[in-house]
């Protein structure tokens, strides 16, 4: 007897959710491919959560289509919907027992004593707990209570698992290796995996594609490296990582690359569709070099506040286009606040934000920092 | 010596004597209660019974004596008070803490109505009804009047019950498949089942202890223990009216005891909520 995977796809099709004038989810279409790990990323109250409750049945979309494989369940009600949740509180019955927990759904599903048994078994051999299958779930760390309601979730089979913000209730060490363990268990069973969280560690961490979201809608889809190389507005820039936000000025150019200048600075920067006029720079803090001593003719700013922080020192400098934050790995030679330092950039790290509807205040509002 | 008296001694003074009265006015009619159960002969200006004995209690306990009769009725109709008070309240505390009705505070305050008018002019009009009815002096009658008082706290208690499991747990099983009615019977109502006990025992509580509706209701065919208690201390007969007043005590102690240990903090902070 063994957990094996059913994974399918699962597609979302200008999905709204209302509850009457508050919209929750605002015509939001997306595919997840069979076998892949998606996160829903972003901020509290962006309609992530909602989104994957809409996948499970919990919530049913006002507008829109939803598929599962093949099969519309836009209006399938939650119990026929092969699709299994671990919820953020882990929801474990707390009158049953762990194995009684983890047999719940098979129990209901009018699966055989023994089979069920077999079978719950196996899915706690899975997450590492065959032994604690009488113990109640008081009884259990928060570390293993989250497992066995994996194990409740996978021993189903579903066709599409979902993590609601699994790691939020465990101290920061542990969800290291609990994220870890869960990549583990998808990749190993091929899961479609669509996991909810508002750190963006955790979703670069472990996602094959993230979704941000934002005010109810994608802001971006795409890899964690995609997005975090090539952001496709200020919020995403701000969002995954940190970025300095500054106003810069396209010059010209044309094709694959644009002209930008930045304060005194000109830089080429890669661009698909840019005409000349101001235009928004995200710069990451590490893409950010400070010179001390002779600084030439380039960009000079003023050390403002230096921290260190064992392995990096940060770095906040005036400069021409604003205060600019700073991450430096040159630990051994820090410069003191007050110091006036040569500022350049390097072109990884750097990218031209044309998103019309951009608008920074509102990302710098909701970043976690 | 001196200082070690007067920084922890005196200070207790007040506080002791505050302990005593506060006893007193506690105990002190339940030892007038003991006193009087086992009194067989005791007239003033005695300070205490002349003679002891059990032969009161052989009264009481005579088998086929109006005592264990009353005893018996009391006994019944408090678990048909019950079970209609709960079948009742499950499923309206349900509805009350789980599906958003409208006037659902108004609802609330209807089952807390009865208690706000004075009882005996309700009781007298309920009794005039209840003989075009037929109900008069029957034990439907006198479960019915009772019920209507429990319900305040059985439905008040429910609702806090059901309000106090936790939806993940039934957005969980559903999740796994549970049907809504699977998911009731599974999840819900067990872990709402120690406040359900609780509110049981005070509606049986409430009509083990009922005398005015029983009295407009009930009498003379229907007879319960307060009832009893009523009718021996007005013919001046203390020592039935003791032994029935220690009988209708043992179990109101019992439970309340019993309920404490049942009825957690998480409950209580929902009850009118």
């Amino acid at each position: 007897m063994t957990i094996t995977s059913h994974a399918a796809s699962v597609r979302f099709e200008n999905v709204t959710k209302a509850y009457g004038a508050v919209v929750a989810v605002d015509r939001v279409s997306f595919t997840i491919e069979p076998g892949q790990l998606v996160t829903l990323l972003g901020p509290s109250g962006c309609g992530k959560t909602t989104t994957l409750r809409l996948i499970a049945g919990l919530e049913m979309a006002t507008d829109g289509h939803i598929f599962i494989g093949e099969n519309d369940v836009t209006k399938l009600p939650v119990t026929d919907r092969d699709v299994s949740m671990v919820f953020q509180s882990y929801a474990l019955f707390p009158h049953m027992n762990v194995n009684e927990n983890v047999g719940y759904g098979l129990k209901v599903s009018g699966m055989k004593k023994r089979e069920a048994q077999e079978r719950s078994q196996e899915a706690l051999r899975l997450v590492g707990l065959s032994d604690l299958g009488e113990r109640m779930p008081a009884a259990l760390s928060g570390g293993q209570q989250q497992r066995v309601a994996v194990a409740r979730a996978l021993v189903l089979e579903p066709q599409v698992l979902l993590f609601d913000e699994p790691l939020s209730n465990l101290d920061a060490k542990l969800r290291r290796r609990v994220r870890e363990e869960v990549r583990e268990i998808q990749q190993n069973l091929g899961l479609t995996t669509v996991y909810v969280t508002h750190d963006q560690e955790e979703a670069l961490a472990v996602s094959d594609r993230i979704v941000v979201m934002k005010n109810a809608a994608i802001a971006q889809e795409g890899t964690p490296r995609e997005l975090y190389d090539h952001p496709a507005n200020s919020f995403v820039a701000d969002f995954i990582g940190d970025a300095n936000i500054v106003e810069g000025t396209i010059l010209g150019g044309g094709g694959e690359t644009a002209n930008v200048r930045i304060g005194c600075l000109e830089m080429e920067l890669p661009c698909r569709s840019a005409s000349a006029g101001p235009a928004k720079i995200a710069i990451r803090p590490e893409a950010i070099r400070l010179s001390a001593g002779d600084h030439g003719t380039g960009m000079r700013g003023t050390v403002r506040k230096a921290t260190y922080l064992g392995n990096h020192l940060e770095y906040t400098i005036e400069t021409e286009v604003g205060p600019l934050f700073v991450s430096d790995p040159h630990v051994e030679a820090p410069v003191a606040p007050g110091e006036i330092v040569g500022v350049q950039f390097e072109h990884r790290g750097v990218t031209l934000i044309n998103d019309p509807s951009d608008d920074a205040e509102r990302a710098s509002e909701s970043s976690p920092q | 010596m001196s200082g070690l008296w007067r920084s922890v001694v005196v200070p207790w003074i007040p506080r002791a004597i505050l302990l005593g009265l506060f006893a007193f006015a506690i105990f002190g009619p339940l030892a007038n209660l003991l006193l009087w159960a086992f009194a067989e002969v005791w007239y003033f200006p005695h300070k205490l019974p002349l003679e002891w004995g059990f032969d009161f209690w052989r009264q009481v306990f005579k088998p086929r004596g109006n005592a264990m009769l009353s005893l018996n009725n009391s006994i019944i109709i408090a678990i048909f008070t019950v079970i209609v008070s709960l079948a009742i309240a499950i499923p309206a505390g349900y509805a009350l803490a789980r599906r958003n009705l409208p006037w659902r505070s108004l609802i609330l305050i209807a089952f807390l109505l009865p208690q706000a008018f004075p009882s005996v002019a309700v009781y007298i009009n309920v009794a005039r009804i209840f003989y075009g009815f037929g109900l008069a002096g029957t034990y439907v009658g006198v479960v019915l009047v009772h019920t209507v008082q429990g319900l305040v706290f059985a439905v008040w208690i429910a609702t806090a019950a059901f309000s106090a499991v936790d939806r993940e747990l039934e957005e969980a099983a559903r999740n796994l498949g549970a049907s809504g009615l699977r998911t009731f019977f599974t999840i819900t109502l067990p872990l709402a089942l120690p406040g359900i006990m609780a509110s049981a025992i005070f509606v049986f509580l409430i009509s083990l202890d009922e005398f005015t509706g029983t009295f407009f209701v009930g009498v003379p065919d229907v007879v319960t223990m307060p009832l009893l208690l009523f009718n021996a201390s007005m013919e001046g007969n203390y020592q039935i009216a003791s032994i029935t007043s220690l009988l209708l005590l043992v179990p109101s102690v019992g439970f309340m005891l019993f309920i404490e240990r049942f009825l957690k903090a998480d409950v209580l902070a929902k009850v009118g909520n």
